[in-house]
């Protein structure tokens, strides 16, 4: 009972920055609901560079401002998510992304997590076989003791 | 052979990751390097600060070099500067093109008036449109662009006596201005 209240908990926790992220704007930028979350979304994706631990979704800094006024913009004139994106990276790097493009000089970065398991399961497996092989030279030792 | 690895491989990871993290200590994340440098400098038409009826442009500018500094009378860092681009403009001779940065024209016109004027142009940038072409974050912010008209450094922050001479004046070196 214990763990499943935990596991809620967790749930919850990691479910409710995305679930609850509202604009911040005072008014909705898009009266068309898909166009909305559209927006709220790319939003979200960036990085507001004056205020670095916040999406522009998250910050009402003046650069935040602007720059949710510029998505708004870019967006009523038909553009799409990828050219908005580029339009920022353009001018502020990759910084500006919270999701770093894949690209060669970012393989190591992306690649990091799966190399660190990876490692860490090349050492319990390691581990495991030495004890393996432990236990089966004691076990070897007792018969041979055993014998007369 | 294998012993050993394993007992020198957790020495080797923690040698490699404190280089990270002491690397780490002396980088200032707030200094975002810019994809701009090298890239041709964003044209721009601004109102003149002075006169809005009459347009600032860097179109113009090109062929010798000169200096873009961003900033507002709402912004500590620019007046902690002010001086050193009076002396750039007095010295040096490199023309500066000021982007007054989402600021009061009343406000910036006696700022100039009280503190001196450095700029040879100032565009008003009320909406903050050029500021973000130019890819600023914070004021002050000063952009150097080259005789072909690219930009060749961003200095992020106040401007000093040292960053003119280190990162400003080698740059300038076989630019002909």
């Amino acid at each position: 009972m214990r763990l499943r209240g935990l596991c809620l908990t967790v749930w919850l926790a990691l479910s409710l920055p995305g679930g609850t992220a509202l604009a911040i704007d005072s008014e909705a930028a898009f009266a068309d609901p898909a166009m909305q979350a559209r927006y709220e979304n790319l939003n979200r994706e960036l990085r507001c560079l004056f205020c670095q631990n916040q999406s522009i979704a998250d910050s009402n800094a003046t650069l935040a401002q602007d720059l949710r006024r510029e998505v708004r913009d870019m967006m009523a004139e038909g553009r799409d998510d990828a050219d908005i994106r580029a339009f920022m990276t353009a001018r502020y790097g990759d910084f500006v992304l919270y999701d770093p493009p894949l690209a060669p000089r970012t393989w190591l970065l992306w690649a990091a997590p799966g190399l660190l398991v990876m490692i860490g399961i090349l050492a319990v497996v390691l581990v495991i076989r030495r004890r393996a092989r432990n236990l089966g030279d004691e076990t070897d030792g007792l018969q041979g003791e055993g014998e007369p | 052979m294998m012993h050993k690895a394993l007992f020198v491989l957790p020495g080797v990871g923690f040698i490699l990751l404190a280089v990270f993290l002491v690397r780490g200590l002396f980088l200032d994340p707030s200094r975002i390097p810019s994809p701009l440098i090298g890239a041709p400098a964003p044209q721009f038409n601004l109102p003149d600060l002075g006169d809005p009826s009459r347009e600032v442009t860097n179109l113009s500018w090109t062929g010798s070099p000169y200096l873009v500094n961003v900033w507002g009378t709402w912004c500590a860092g620019c007046r902690e500067e002010h001086e050193v681009l009076l002396d750039i403009a007095r010295n040096h001779e490199l023309p500066i093109l000021g982007i007054n940065w989402k600021d009061q024209r009343e406000l910036a016109l006696r700022w100039l008036a009280e503190l001196g004027n450095p700029y040879s142009a100032v565009g008003a940038d009320l909406e903050g449109r050029v500021a973000i072409d130019w890819g600023v974050y914070g004021a002050p912010e000063t952009f150097l662009v080259g005789a072909d008209g690219r930009v060749l450094w961003k200095h992020i922050g106040p401007l000093t006596v040292e960053a003119w001479r280190d990162e400003f004046l080698p740059r300038l070196q076989g630019q002909g201005g």
